[in-house]
């Protein structure tokens, strides 16, 4: 068995081969627009076009992608560092941009900068920005429309407050249609799991009576689980934070590198000129996005 | 027969489950005595939480961002401190920040004496005041209840209903007294308001004639004319509550007579102590000789 924090932790082998290829390509697609995006909000920061604290997302966005190929249309409750499920999920960028500019047709209307980002018409709910208290709200969202289906990320900080796993507890007592999915980058700000607690987080989630799994970060492995845990359930993603807690910086190479693994995947499957090309068509969409709402912030 | 505030929660409570796809969440909701006969005693639209403090305020915010106007049960105002949470920093935000409306209602019980000791003994209702977008009332009375359900109802605000068991019992309203001649005024909140008529009566026998003007919502407080009217007659004020006062309902009342009026007002409200849980011991709503001293205080300034 893998080490936990490796990038190959309960992979199922030549689980990208059988996935069709229309299914990669637009798994691939939606991890580059993440990618291309916070790329660029990033630079923005950078240039002090953006001004409020920023999360982002580089080096966690096959979580989101996973998982929203099979579960777009569910109710989705991002964590603060939400960047990659809000475009995932199918959250407007060009409302996030306005938000990140601080817009007032920003997703939140310039109130809330980088983590409350929402698109309640399209079932994105907005973080408030205490750690894990969207948890018990994606709870409640199950009960009051137990019809729907759920989708509620969190970080493995947010995991050890008392209230998440009451969350999942309660979950698990009313069989609430909701999983839940735990972006493990293996750091609280900067305090690594190791320093905060013993327990595992898939076990704890198990003992309440959930569907639970613990495996790495690669978008085919999560799509799986995501298409066929048994509601209420658990996904634990072992994965990599590039950048710092908040804002631009970077202190080294991540553990692993995701995206180039994913691109070498997409190669494997004969799929290395289409990857080519959506990459530079997610960075040239979001770039011309930013330059259209540049100018309009500055009245040109 | 009468209608208590009791049977007028319980009633509304019904009918929004039955009516309007309401529903109602808390803990030991259908224990002994269904929440002092304000819970409806039906299985359908009753959410027994575990005992998941934190996260069942979550579960209700959840609840109420999907339409179905959740009725959070707190049975001792003690609980808000644990719950608080998601209410001011989640439902209080939700239409400033996103525009989607978070309506639940809270409903927070205050008990005193009885040997609820130091950890129930009390009212609490002053401490989510001090945050934006959430409303807060304390009827005591079945109209009174009635309007505040009305009002939250029709509005999109979350709502935290300071209630007082010592209201549930009664049957009848409890209309402003407001008299030529006198030389005070008292803005009584929550279960004050009782403890407050029979001050005034007191004060009557002695010769000392006192307006009474009952307050139903704490925020926004409301400065009406009519509100206002008794205090610029009387010249001084004094507002009683049954909560601490350092950083109260009752002293941030008290200013705002005050900024309107330019006359004098103080607060009065628990003494600075714990209560205890004996009976000689207990810190409870200011008594009718309490408050008939701060006004006999108050006009011999």
């Amino acid at each position: 068995m893998t080490e936990p924090r490796s990038p190959d932790f309960n992979l199922i082998d030549d689980l990208h081969h059988q996935a069709g290829r229309d299914f990669s390509l637009e798994l691939f697609r939606r991890l580059c627009l993440s990618r291309a995006f916070d790329t660029r909000v990033r630079q923005a920061q950078i240039d002090k076009d953006v001004q409020t604290l920023i999360y982002l997302s580089v080096g966690q966005e096959s979580i989101a992608a996973g998982v929203s190929m099979h579960h777009r249309g569910a109710w989705v409750l991002p964590q603060h560092r939400c960047h990659s499920t809000y475009l995932s999920f199918d959250g407007r960028p060009e409302r996030l941009v306005d938000e990140l500019l601080g817009l007032p047709s920003g997703c939140c209307a310039g109130m809330g900068g980088s983590p409350p980002a929402a698109d309640f018409e399209r079932r994105i709910i907005g973080h408030d920005g205490l750690i894990g208290d969207h948890v018990p709200i994606a709870v409640g969202v199950a009960m009051a429309k137990p019809e729907d289906k759920v989708v509620c990320f969190f970080g493995d900080g947010a995991a050890e407050e008392d209230y998440v796993l009451a969350a999942l507890g309660t979950a698990a007592s009313w069989k609430s249609r909701v999983l839940f999915v735990c972006e493990d980058n293996d750091l609280s700000v900067l305090t690594p799991t190791r320093d905060r607690r013993s327990w595992n987080l898939a076990e704890v989630a198990r003992a309440f009576g959930l569907d639970a799994v613990d495996i790495a970060d690669d978008p085919w492995l999560v799509a799986h689980h995501a298409a066929t845990l048994t509601l209420p359930a658990l996904i634990n993603v072992r994965t990599c934070r590039v950048l710092w807690h908040n804002g631009t910086g970077q202190d080294g190479p991540p553990e692993w590198d995701r995206f180039a693994i994913t691109k070498a995947r997409m190669a494997e499957l004969g799929l290395a000129a289409e990857a080519e090309a959506i990459e530079t068509e997610c960075t040239t969409q979001v770039e011309d996005l930013w330059q259209s709402r540049l100018q309009t912030r500055s009245g040109n | 027969m009468a209608v208590t505030v009791a049977d007028t929660i319980r009633e509304l409570t019904r009918s929004h489950i039955a009516e309007t796809n309401g529903m109602t969440l808390g803990q030991c909701l259908t224990a002994v005595g269904w929440v002092q006969n304000t819970v409806p005693a039906q299985a359908e639209g009753n959410h027994e939480l575990p005992m998941t403090d934190v996260a069942g305020a979550g579960i209700a915010v959840g609840a109420a961002l999907m339409g179905r106007r959740p009725v959070f049960v707190l049975r001792f105002q003690s609980l808000l401190w644990l719950n608080v949470s998601p209410i001011v920093n989640y439902a209080a935000k939700s239409m400033e920040i996103w525009g989607v409306p978070c309506p639940v209602l809270v409903r927070a019980i205050g008990v005193e004496g009885g040997g609820t000791g130091p950890i129930h003994s009390n009212c609490n209702h002053s401490m989510v005041m001090s945050m934006p977008g959430l409303p807060v009332c304390a009827p005591m009375t079945p109209g009174e209840y009635r309007r505040i359900w009305d009002h939250w109802m029709s509005h999109d605000d979350p709502v935290l209903v300071s209630e007082h068991r010592r209201s549930y019992l009664s049957d009848r309203e409890l209309p402003d007294m407001v008299k030529d001649g006198a030389v005070a005024t008292i803005y009584a909140l929550s279960a004050a308001r009782f403890t407050a008529e029979e001050a005034v009566a007191r004060l009557e026998a002695e010769g000392i004639r006192v307006n009474l003007v009952h307050v139903l919502w704490l925020k926004p407080f409301d400065r009406s004319p009519s509100v206002l009217a008794p205090l610029l007659a009387s010249g001084r004020g004094l507002v009683v509550d049954c909560a601490y006062e350092c950083a109260s309902a009752a002293r941030s009342i008290a200013y705002e007579l005050m900024e309107a009026t330019g006359k004098p007002v103080r607060a009065l409200g628990l003494e600075e102590r714990s209560p205890g849980a004996s009976r000689h011991l207990e810190n409870g709503t200011p008594s009718p000789e309490r408050i008939a001293a701060a006004i006999r205080a108050l006009i011999a300034v």
